[in-house]
């Protein structure tokens, strides 16, 4: 094992962050780039679920909030390419890679928002697992991604309330609104429990990345942790999760819960979820549709450099 | 005298030097065709007045006019910033950590630097 490499591990074991132009073993870099990159894409296509109802909140204060969390998903994708260009991976590579589908994005959002109550489980279920899984990542060993991930955690809590309380007043509202939340709820829940990935037994990346410290806790460990503390929240909205098998084990110290249909987790990864196609239809669209953009943006950038006109405002200052 | 300080451009640390092997730009153009090339900036957000300007990430723009606007929408939607700072990457020079320890190393002996090197009577310790 050569100087570099041993220089490598000693950082890690002494908790010293890696740094972009620092030396790293080329699967270090590239279990990196993989991790961050569908990290970020799952930001991007996770407006998608959430945008749709954009126009059908029930109220302007809705509307405005679910707005302004969609901007901070597309911010927080933002923060996690520029994270990962920093690894040697040009930004059109990456977006190359979601497109042809070589790269993944978190599953979850293959599924179908189908009600108001939707965005509500999302916020509490989704966000809160996200949040358990973004948490953990603060202490994650290259540094451009932990400090993404500080970033991040400090706007995600905003997400996971709005969600609570969303399902809050429908739990407070009529037998209808009521039956709304449970349903949500039910259809909800297993998928993310799956956010959480395969069992460690299962889990193939799992070992090298927490011996790199990329990962710090392992899928089983915050899977069960997010159980636990859904399982408390879920008491103040009087509903119930759709599990006969979760119970308190007072051994444990931890609730027992049923088992994960992995038939269907491993379907919806290598593509078959209700809304695959839909969701990368969309960015493709999106792409396509904004190339005139792109290329409008950079000719004007080309005219402004060629003539300059200074008494035009902006927002430019010498520093 | 032997040159220990070498100037390295952020942009052309070379392969073999910054570590590892760095991935080959695709050459294959995104679907639906070729993105526009719009380069890379770093962006600095002073928080609040009496505070440094803070690296806080990268974007990519066509100009600065442009980078700086998107590092408004970016970085400070939570009124993060009063103040923005935005530089092509290309123009960043960095060290090369690899140099770090010749780099770094006139500081390391000089403890006598540092108010905790000098022993004074009681009366004078606050100094």
């Amino acid at each position: 094992m050569h100087d570099l490499e041993k220089i490598f591990d000693q950082k890690i074991d002494n908790e010293v962050k890696i740094e972009p132009k620092d030396w790293m073993p080329d699967a270090y870099r590239k279990t990196n780039i993989r991790q961050v990159s569908q990290h970020a894409h799952s930001e991007i296509v996770g407006m998608l679920p959430e945008g749709a109802w954009i126009s059908r909140a029930p109220s302007l204060k809705r509307k405005a909030i679910l707005i302004a969390k969609v901007q901070d998903e597309a911010g927080h994708g933002l923060y996690l390419y520029s994270a990962c260009e920093t690894l040697g991976i040009t930004r059109e590579e990456t977006i190359n890679d979601l497109h042809s589908g070589k790269a993944k994005y978190s599953s979850i959002f293959n599924y179908p928002t189908k009600t108001w109550a939707d965005i509500g489980a999302i916020g509490w279920l989704v966000d809160g697992a996200a949040i358990m899984n973004q948490v953990m990542l603060t202490r994650t060993s290259f540094g451009p991604y932990a400090r993404a991930m500080v970033r991040i955690c400090k706007e995600e809590s905003f997400h996971q309330r709005q969600g609570f309380e969303i399902l809050l007043v429908l739990s407070k509202g009529s037998d209808e609104q009521k039956a709304m939340c449970q349903d949500a709820i039910d259809r909800w829940w297993w998928p993310s429990l799956m956010m959480f990935g395969p069992h460690d037994s299962e889990s193939t990346n799992s070992e090298q990345s927490m011996k790199w410290k990329i990962k710090r806790k392992t899928n089983d460990e915050l899977r069960q942790n997010f159980v636990d503390m859904c399982a408390e929240q879920v008491k103040v909205l009087g509903m119930k999760i759709p599990d006969d098998k979760l119970k308190w084990n007072e051994e444990r110290m931890h609730y027992d819960f049923g088992e994960i249909n992995w038939d269907e987790f491993w379907n919806v990864v290598k593509g078959n979820g209700p809304c695959n196609k839909e969701r990368l239809d969309a960015r493709k669209k999106a792409w396509d549709e904004g190339e005139w953009v792109r290329k409008a943006a950079a000719a004007f950038a080309e005219k402004r450099k060629a003539s300059p006109n200074p008494s035009k405002g902006g927002a430019l200052e010498a520093a | 005298m032997k040159t220990f300080i070498k100037k390295y451009y952020y942009g052309d640390i070379p392969d073999d030097k910054a570590g590892g092997n760095e991935l080959k730009d695709s050459k294959t153009p995104p679907s639906g065709g070729r993105g526009a090339d719009w380069p890379l900036w770093e962006v600095f957000i002073r928080s609040k007045q009496g505070l440094d300007h803070k690296h806080v990430g990268s974007l990519h723009a066509t100009d600065a006019q442009m980078a700086i606007e998107n590092a408004r929408d970016v970085y400070t939607r939570r009124m993060e910033g009063v103040s923005i700072w935005v530089v092509e990457s290309k123009y960043i020079h960095a060290s090369n950590p690899e140099e770090a320890g010749e780099l770094f190393e006139p500081a390391v002996d000089k403890i006598y630097r540092h108010p905790t090197f000098y022993d004074l009577p009681d009366e004078v310790n606050q100094m």
